[in-house]
């Protein structure tokens, strides 16, 4: 059996990575000669998470209740983990490669004595159990084996695409209520602050969207860059860097631990184009990129390129653009 | 109070990678070495809680990246001596445990992940070792009497964790500007007498195969043109694409 942590977003939806590593855990079911699939989640899941799941192919979905789950504590998430697959006799536990995914499942590793993979891409053989997975901030892949069980790994977001099952099943909810350990609530979060407003819907949405990552330089860098947004009606999506930095709201990344994005036209300014960003905005129907650097990754895959400091281009493009439409209305 | 921050020797990988001939390890003949980012903020979260030593496991070389924690304030360092592609995760955090057991502190730091194998797991195998909690994934890092206060984003917001001492926590970049090495520092860091010890265990090892790089994409970008000379050609391009009204 395979058992996958499933993360649900703020409105209460299966989020989009965890559609993909149910996937994934899906393909693993069907080589594995069809085991079933289960889920587990924490707290009482919604009826439309319970519907998704089905839709995805969840035999059982394990909701993780009581007081211990309040607030989020990952030894504790990872002994309610272990406690269903003691249930269940999983052979396989994975989650998706967010931070919360990786860290539970580490977690699930290190108390079941086994070794865990993160940010895995796909599996080449089932005995012995081979993966190959992200390494070196996603220059280079490693294949690792994993011989022991129960084989314990994440997915890395946006590897496969999201497909519901062939036929969709009805899930059924099992109400599990583990016993937790005081010490596996010791490192708990405390207290949440206000959520930033998650904006991502109308970025994911997004027909354009104008992209900025380190080459903004500051905080301060992006009022070119939003004036251009604003002229082609678009979102903004910037690079990890530039969230981590706190020049702007997480929502706003674009790659494989933020959204993945399609527009007709995505216009990556200052953005390198590493693989984990690129996992994000590979479905662009058209790139064009700005960049002073014509050998940066990002250059080299897109569709179109302007080589220069996004600090002269960019106003010279609202500056023709503004023009032209000035032009356009007095014609 | 005593502070233990673990790095890592690794490949700078910003450039081009290239892998050893036995396709085991990244080659960093050519792109030289460093430790992550999110181990830096590290040692700068470690520095200002006072009393900070140092440690890594690697090749003799790691010794450079000992001496650039000591030389932005890490007071001490521990050197266990070995090579670092025979051991997994698993294996180096029972590697700190000893070196965490012998020497008594009462936090220890890690980075989130290192940045060439990325295993995301160390400090929590670690905190097992030790029986100890752990907090994964934060910027920010206070002690005050005995109590640790770490912050950071989680999908709902930004998280607080409180918990008493001993406590290993693991740090990703962004909430703390890691300061440079003064010349003064670099010189006292020369003169720190390195403790260098052996690891207590045969390791079993990281499951590594081989590591592989992805295949070359080929380009067929069409340049617009240089700075912003470009820019009517890119609004014609919008405006071919439709993405602009006339
Ligand atoms: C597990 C994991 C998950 C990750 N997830 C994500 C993710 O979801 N999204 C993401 O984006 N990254 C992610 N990353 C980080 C990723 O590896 C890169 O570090 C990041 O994408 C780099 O951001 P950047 O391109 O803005 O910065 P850099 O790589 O520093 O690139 C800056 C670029 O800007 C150019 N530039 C500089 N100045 C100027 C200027 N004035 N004008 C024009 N161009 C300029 C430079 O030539 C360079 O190409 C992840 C990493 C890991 C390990
Ligand atoms: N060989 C090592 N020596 C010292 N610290 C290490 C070593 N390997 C990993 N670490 C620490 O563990 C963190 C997480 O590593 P990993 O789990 O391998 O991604 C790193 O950021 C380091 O702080």
């Amino acid at each position: 059996m395979i058992l996958v942590l499933v993360e649900t977003d703020l409105a209460g939806t299966v989020a989009e990575v965890s559609r993909e590593a149910l996937t994934f855990g899906r393909s693993l079911a069907e080589a594995g000669g069809d085991v079933p699939l289960d889920a587990v989640v924490v707290g009482e899941p919604a009826p439309d998470v319970v519907e998704q799941l089905g839709a995805f192919g969840v035999r059982d979905v394990h909701a993780l209740t009581g007081a211990a789950f309040d607030g989020y504590a990952g030894a504790a998430w990872a002994a309610g983990v272990l406690h269903v697959r003691a249930g269940t006799g999983a052979v396989v536990v994975m989650a998706a490669g967010t931070p919360r995914g990786n860290e539970v499942m580490a977690h699930t590793a290190a108390r079941a004595d086994v070794p865990m993979a993160a940010n895995v891409l796909s599996f080449s053989g089932l005995a012995p159990f081979t993966v190959t997975r992200q390494v070196v901030g996603g220059s280079a892949l490693e294949e690792m084996r994993l011989t022991q069980r129960p084989v314990v790994f994440t997915v890395a977001g946006h590897a496969v695409d999201a497909r519901p099952a062939g036929q969709p099943g009805t899930a059924n909810v099992v109400l599990e209520r583990p016993e937790i350990a005081a010490a596996d609530l010791v490192a708990r979060v405390v207290s949440t602050e206000d959520p930033e407003p998650d904006l991502s819907g109308s970025l994911r949405s997004a027909k354009v969207v104008v992209g900025a990552g380190r080459g903004a330089g500051s905080a301060d860098g992006f009022a070119d860059l939003l004036e251009l947004t604003e002229l082609l009606g678009a979102s903004l999506g910037v690079s990890r860097v530039v969230t981590s930095l706190g020049w702007r709201p997480h929502h706003e990344q674009v790659g494989q631990t933020g959204s993945r994005i399609s527009p007709d036209l995505y216009v990556p300014c200052g953005i390198s184009g590493a693989i984990q960003h690129w996992a994000g905005c590979s479905s662009a129907k058209t790139i064009l990129a700005i960049n002073t650097d014509a050998e940066a990754p990002m250059v080299t895959r897109a569709t179109y390129a302007v080589i220069g400091d996004l600090h002269e281009v960019v106003p010279a493009i609202n500056a023709e653009i503004k023009r032209r439409r000035a032009h356009g209305a007095g014609a | 109070m005593s502070t233990l921050v673990c790095v890592k020797r690794v490949v700078d990988s910003s450039g081009q990678v290239v892998l050893t001939e036995d396709g085991q390890a990244v080659d960093g003949r050519y792109a030289g070495f460093t430790m992550s980012v999110h181990e830096e903020c590290a040692v700068e979260i470690a520095v200002r809680t006072g009393d900070a030593t140092v440690m890594t496991l690697g090749d003799t070389d790691a010794v450079e990246q000992l001496r650039a924690a000591l030389a932005v304030g890490c007071t001490a360092a521990t050197h266990v001596v070995a090579d670092q592609q025979a051991f997994g995760p698993a294996d180096v955090a029972r590697e700190i445990a000893a070196v965490v057991r012998d020497q008594g502190h009462d936090l220890v730091l890690l980075g989130n992940d290192a940045s060439d194998t990325g295993d995301f797991q160390v400090g929590i195998r670690l905190a097992y070792e030790l029986g100890w909690p752990v907090v994964n994934g934060v910027t920010e890092v206070s002690v005050d009497d005995g109590v640790v206060t770490a912050r950071g984003a989680g999908p709902g917001g930004v998280e607080t964790y409180r918990l008493p001492l001993p406590a290993v926590v693991t740090v990703l970049e962004g909430g703390v500007e890691p300061r440079y090495p003064t010349v003064p520092g670099r010189m006292r860091a020369k003169k720190v007498a390195i403790d260098e010890r052996e690891p207590t265990s045969q390791p079993q090892g990281p499951g590594r195969v081989r590591l592989l790089l992805r295949p070359p994409v080929p380009s067929s970008v069409q340049v617009l043109g240089k700075g912003a000379e470009a820019a009517p050609a890119v609004v014609d391009l919008f405006e071919q694409l439709g993405v602009i009204s006339r």
